[in-house]
């Protein structure tokens, strides 16, 4: 292991456990603790938890913290009532280019908090201090804290089995809302296409927490099945399916940008101006097989390319995210490149999967 | 990690058996199927298809990778693994059993030194657990 290797609060718990660890934007993480399959499935039809605090959460706080935060983000914070209330979103460049994709929570006008990638967390903080000149508003990383993503159709049930006196805080969130629970903060999201909670929890308190969690039946899962889930749940994947060169008009994106009204924000202007030629689509593998990011996807548009692609437990079929020409239908037929051999695939609109249930068959 | 004595492994992660008919079987190694993790696919190559040793002849792929498997004998394909291609996690639970394709060597003399040129059980440990 390099000497530079960052390791989570949780990194001797996943050893304890057996975990396969491999290197993940600079992170020591768990790819899967046995079967990768096996910890899907357990998030689909039961519970399982994930260490995600690879990830950074960023406080804001100043009178300042709204205007700044509707001038640095491509979605609206003015969406945000209820406290606790969260919104996905896309931190732009000025061309419009993707820098990272992001969950911001409201507390008070003042308070908010950032959620970002790990692999992106260096460059986003620094971006975010540069565009917070002028306004009154200090950002503060916290790597002080821990994050734990429980998902699954049980989810909550079993957190709450492990923490009764949570129940109280948490039982009447929304999906896409948080609570503070003492000095935790418990959230209604993730990225599986589950139900659950991602909590944030002092960096001292981990694994403490991630065994009790483990003690009520939370399956630990690693980082490989984050991926077939939020795939399969027709979720981007920031550095994959979208970057600094891509527009977020090209990658599934516009539903998050919030361009109607006057309100100016960094990036704007060059998504006004852009005329997208592509489109984010799903594919469904039509013979047996695996699809896999940056095969080339023949349509009678044009080319196109699967920029991220699995094999999906749950549908036991090749899927894929694929930037297609625009001219391109859901529902058609389009060939796909693998190995040199062309194999049929329909196009299909994400998600694939969610709570449980296929929703292209 | 499990290497059985009776075998012959290639660095690539193959192993390779002589049946008593002359015949070659071949499989990945456990090694292999632990590193690669769930495995979904299995491309094979066509019965009465000529291979020379060392060639690309199928793919193995995981959720996580697609892996190339090469050949470490020559000869001509004589079957292929239906089963392990309907259940392509088998080579996760026993990757020894779960046999890829069987080979019929073109000439004993040729099969019998490319098999001694593969590594015996105690090398090819070695070369897995340098990785």
């Amino acid at each position: 292991m390099l000497n530079n290797t960052l390791l989570t609060p949780l990194h001797d718990s996943h050893l304890q456990l057996g975990a396969k660890l491999v290197d993940f934007a600079g992170w020591d993480m768990p790819i899967h603790y046995g079967s990768q399959i096996e910890e899907h499935h357990a998030v689909r039809r039961d519970a399982g938890m994930f260490d995600v605090s690879h990830m950074l959460a960023i406080d804001l706080d100043g009178p300042a913290s709204k205007p700044y935060l509707r001038h640095l983000l491509a979605n609206d914070v003015a969406k945000l009532g209820q406290p606790g209330k969260a919104l996905y979103s896309c931190l732009l460049k000025e061309n419009g280019g993707v820098i990272d994709d992001l969950i911001v929570y409201f507390f008070t006008p003042d308070r908010y908090r950032i959620v970002v990638n790990a692999g992106t967390a260096e460059k986003d903080l620094a971006w975010m201090q540069a565009c917070a000149a002028g306004f009154d508003v200090r950002l503060a990383p916290r790597r002080d804290l821990a994050m734990i993503a429980i998902q699954g159709p049980n989810a909550r049930s079993k957190f709450w089995q492990a923490y009764p006196g949570s129940r109280a805080a948490s039982e009447a969130l929304i999906p896409f809302q948080a609570a503070f629970d003492g000095d935790w903060l418990i959230a209604r999201t993730g990225y599986t296409g589950e139900d659950g909670f991602e909590i944030a929890v002092p960096a001292e308190q981990a694994a403490a927490v991630w065994a009790q969690l483990l003690s009520v039946g939370i399956a630990p899962c690693g980082l490989g099945c984050r991926d077939t889930l939020r795939l399969e749940a027709g979720m981007n994947l920031y550095g994959q399916d979208m970057d600094e060169t891509i527009s977020p008009l090209e990658a599934g994106l516009a539903w998050t940008l919030a361009m109607k009204d006057e309100r100016d924000f960094i990036g704007k202007a060059a998504l006004l101006a852009q005329k997208p030629k592509r489109q984010m689509t799903g594919l469904l593998l039509l013979e047996r097989g695996v699809l896999r990011a940056h095969q080339t996807v023949r349509t009678s548009h044009g080319d196109g390319e699967i920029t991220s692609g699995s094999f999906s437990p749950t549908l036991q079929q090749g899927i894929a995210l694929a930037r297609l020409p625009l001219a391109v239908a859901t529902g058609e037929s389009v060939e796909v490149d693998i190995r040199g051999k062309l194999h049929p695939a329909k196009v299909v609109k994400p998600p694939f999967v969610r709570n449980g249930k296929s929703f292209v068959s | 990690m499990n290497v059985p004595a009776t075998l012959k492994y290639a660095k690539s992660h193959e192993w390779a058996k002589l049946e008593t008919d002359g015949t070659v079987t071949v499989g990945i190694t456990d090694h292999a199927q632990e590193a690669l993790g769930d495995i979904v696919f299995l491309e094979l190559p066509e019965v009465v298809r000529p291979l020379k040793s060392g060639e690309e002849c199928a793919v193995v792929e995981s959720v996580k990778a697609a892996s190339d498997i090469y050949t470490p004998v020559s000869g001509v394909v004589i079957a292929i693994n239906q089963a392990a291609v309907d259940a392509p996690e088998s080579i996760n639970q026993d990757a020894y059993a779960a046999w890829l394709f069987k080979l019929k060597p073109n000439d004993a003399a040729t099969c019998t030194a490319e098999l001694g040129a593969l590594l015996d059980s105690a090398a090819y440990t070695k070369v897995a657990e340098s990785e």
